[in-house]
C-alpha cells in the first residue's frame, strides 16, 4: 500500500481539517535567520521568578505524582479566590472548578462536553484558531459571525441574531480578543447575554487575557446576571503570568458542566502536571505585582504600536486589551498574506496575516507588542519603510498620507 | 501632565537613557514636545541627575579593584555625619558613600586600579581623617548584579518565531 493509502483509514473529519493559518506562516518565518517577530502570541517576559522558584522547591520536596483529577485543592481555592476578589464571581472549589493543560484542553472540554454531531456552534471572528477545529472534531458545525473595524470589532447581539437558527447551542466568546485586542463594551456584552437567554445559548467565555487590559477593568461574562449558570468560563495563566510553556488553565462553571468536563478529563489527561500547579499556586497567590508591572509594560508599547501604525498611513484602532494590534494594511494594496510574506522576506518581520483568524481578518495583520521595546522599535522602522516603499511603487497612486 | 506621566517618563528614562522625547510621547500616549519640556525642567530640577551607560569593564577587558569600606566616624556637632562625609566623597577614588544604620556609620566604595593602591588610599586617605574611628575594607570579588542590572548574559528569548 502506497503510503497515502493510510490516509483513507483517518476519520474524515480529522483528515479534512486545514492546519492552522499560522502554522504555514511559523515554517516560512522559522527557517530565516535575523527575524524580529511580532508574530508571538505569547509574552516576552519569561515567568516571573518567585513563581518559577516555588516549583523548583516543590521539586525538591518530591511532589512528582498524580493530583486529583479536578487539580490541586489550594490551587482551586487560589483560583476560587482570585476569581472573586477581581470579579465577585463565586464558585464552589469543590464543584464547580476544574484544573487544565492549559485554557486549550479547557475549550475542548466544554465544546466536547456540550456539543452534539450537529449542534451549531457560533463564533465570531475574527477568532483564535482553535475554535472552529475543536467543535468540528466532537462533530459540531462552526457558525462564523463577522465583526468589523467599523464597529471596533465589537460582537454585537443584532450580528449573533442573524447567524442563529433551531440548532444553535453554543456561542464562543473572546474577550480581550486575539487577534483584534478588542475588548467587549457594556452594553454589547449586556445584549449578548440578554440574547443568550433568550435564544438559549450555552457561552463558553474563553477569557485568557482578562487581566492584561489597558482601560476599563475586566467584566466577566458570568457576572451579569442570569449568565453565571450558562456561562463555561474559561482562563489559565499562561498570558498575565507569562507562564505559556507550564499549560495550565482552569474551566469554571455550573457543577453539571464541570462534571461532565471532569469526566472527560479524567479518562483523557488524569490531571494537570503537578510541577505547574504548584507554580500556579504561587502565582496566584502572590503574582499579583508581576503581573501589574507587564500590563504597565505592554500598554507603553500597545501606545508606541498603535501610534507608529496610524502614523505610516495604515489604521489601527486602539486594542484595550490583550497584546494584539490589528492594523488594516489594505492600503497598501496589498492582501494581508502579500503583506506578511513580503514583509517577512524584504524586511524580517513576521506578523501573522488576519485571514489567519477568519474571513473578516482578511485586510490586516495581527502584530503581537509582547516584544521588547528595542525589537519592537527596530521592528517599526522596518514596517515603515517597506510600507513606504511598497506604496511609492503603486503606479497612479500618492503615496501613502498620515493618518486616516 | 501630572504625576503619573512623568514617573512613567522617569522610568522609561530610568531604563534606558538613550529614548528620545518623542519616543517617549509615543509610548505614553503623549505629545513629544511636551515630554521634551517636561524631561527639561526634571533636569533643571535635578530629578534626572545624569545620563550614563553601565559598562562591564571586566569583560571589556579591564581588571579593577573596587571595594566596600565600612567607616566608624564620631559625628560632630551641629553637622552630624555630613562633613566627615563630604571629605570622604570628595576624593575621585571614591564611587560612594552612603550612611548606614548598623555597626557601622558610612558604607564608603572605593576603585582602583589594583589592590595596592586601594589598600593604600584606605591606610593613607580614609583612616587618617581626623573623625574617622576606624576602617574595614573588603574586596570584591566579583560583581554578578548591579543598580537592578544582571550583569550575566541573560535569558534568551527562546520563543517560537510564530504561535498562536
Ligand atoms: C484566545 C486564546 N485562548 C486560548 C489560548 C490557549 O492558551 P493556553 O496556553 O492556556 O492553552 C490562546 C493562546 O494563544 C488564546 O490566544
Amino acid at each position: 500500500m502506497k503510503n497515502d493509502g493510510w490516509r483513507d483509514y483517518l476519520n474524515p473529519v480529522v483528515r479534512d481539517m486545514p492546519p492552522s493559518g499560522i502554522r504555514r506562516f511559523f515554517d516560512l518565518a522559522s527557517e530565516m535567520a535575523g527575524v524580529i517577530s511580532l508574530g508571538v502570541g505569547e509574552p516576552d517576559f519569561v515567568t516571573p521568578w518567585h513563581v518559577r522558584e516555588a516549583c523548583i522547591w516543590a521539586l525538591e520536596k518530591g511532589y512528582t505524582m498524580y493530583t486529583s483529577n479536578q487539580g490541586l485543592p489550594e490551587l482551586r481555592n487560589e483560583i476560587a479566590r482570585n476569581l472573586a476578589g477581581r470579579s465577585g464571581l463565586q464558585y464552589d472549589t469543590q464543584k464547580e472548578i476544574l484544573v487544565t493543560v492549559g485554557s486549550s484542553e479547557a475549550l475542548d472540554l466544554a465544546l466536547r462536553a456540550v456539543v452534539v454531531p450537529g449542534d451549531e456552534v457560533v463564533i465570531p471572528e475574527p477568532c483564535y484558531v482553535s475554535y472552529g477545529p475543536v467543535s468540528q472534531f466532537s462533530g459540531g458545525v462552526p457558525v462564523y459571525v463577522p465583526t468589523s473595524v467599523a464597529d471596533n470589532f465589537q460582537v454585537t447581539a443584532a450580528r449573533v441574531e442573524k447567524a442563529l437558527s433551531p440548532r444553535s447551542k453554543v456561542l464562543v466568546l473572546c474577550y480581550p480578543n486575539n487577534p483584534t485586542g478588542a475588548v467587549m463594551e457594556k452594553k454589547n456584552l449586556w445584549e449578548l447575554a440578554e440574547l443568550a437567554q433568550a435564544r438559549d445559548l450555552i457561552v463558553v467565555s474563553d477569557e485568557i487575557y482578562d487581566n492584561l487590559v489597558y482601560g476599563a477593568p475586566h467584566t466577566p461574562l458570568a457576572a451579569i446576571p442570569g449568565m453565571r449558570d450558562r456561562t463555561i468560563l474559561i482562563n489559565g495563566l499562561s498570558k498575565a503570568y507569562a507562564m505559556t510553556g507550564w499549560r495550565l488553565g482552569y474551566a469554571a462553571g455550573n457543577p453539571a458542566f464541570i462534571e461532565a468536563m471532569t469526566k472527560i478529563h479524567q479518562y483523557t489527561m488524569l490531571c494537570a502536571p503537578i510541577t505547574a500547579q504548584m507554580a500556579a499556586i504561587e502565582a496566584l497567590k502572590s503574582g499579583g505585582a508581576a503581573v501589574a508591572r507587564m500590563v504597565g509594560q505592554y500598554d507603553r508599547r500597545r501606545r508606541l504600536v498603535v501610534r507608529s501604525f496610524n502614523d505610516m498611513g495604515l489604521y489601527c484602532f486602539e486594542p484595550k486589551g490583550a497584546f494584539y494590534a490589528f492594523p488594516d494594511v489594505s492600503a497598501t494594496g496589498l492582501t494581508s498574506e502579500e503583506f506578511a510574506e513580503r514583509l517577512l522576506l524584504e524586511e524580517k518581520v513576521a506578523v501573522v496575516p488576519g485571514g489567519a483568524f477568519g474571513p473578516s481578518g482578511q485586510g490586516f495583520v495581527r502584530c503581537a507588542y509582547a516584544a521588547s521595546m528595542e525589537d519592537l522599535s527596530e521592528a517599526l522602522k522596518r514596517i515603515a519603510r517597506f510600507v513606504r516603499r511598497v506604496s511609492s511603487g503603486r503606479p497612479g497612486r500618492e503615496p501613502l498620507a498620515a493618518g486616516r | 501632565m501630572n504625576g503619573t506621566e512623568a514617573r512613567a517618563i522617569l522610568e522609561l528614562l530610568e531604563g534606558n537613557a538613550r529614548l528620545a522625547a518623542e519616543e517617549v510621547g509615543r509610548m505614553l500616549g503623549l505629545d513629544g514636545s511636551e515630554v521634551g519640556a517636561k524631561i527639561r525642567e526634571l533636569e533643571e530640577r535635578r530629578i534626572i541627575i545624569k545620563y550614563q551607560t553601565l559598562v562591564n569593564w571586566e569583560r571589556f577587558g579591564d581588571e579593577k579593584v573596587s571595594a566596600l569600606i565600612e567607616v566608624r566616624v564620631a559625628p560632630q556637632r551641629d553637622v552630624g555625619f555630613d562633613a566627615v562625609a563630604e571629605r570622604i566623597y570628595r576624593y575621585p577614588e571614591v564611587t560612594g558613600v552612603r550612611l548606614m544604620s548598623g555597626a557601622y556609620d558610612l558604607a564608603v566604595f572605593v576603585e582602583g586600579s589594583s589592590l595596592k593602591e586601594v589598600s593604600l588610599f584606605v591606610a593613607t586617605k580614609l583612616s587618617t581623617l581626623e573623625d574617622v574611628l576606624s576602617t574595614t575594607t573588603h574586596f570584591v570579588l566579583r560583581s554578578y548584579k548591579h543598580e537592578g542590572v544582571i550583569l550575566d548574559d541573560g535569558e534568551a528569548d527562546r520563543r517560537l518565531v510564530v504561535a498562536p
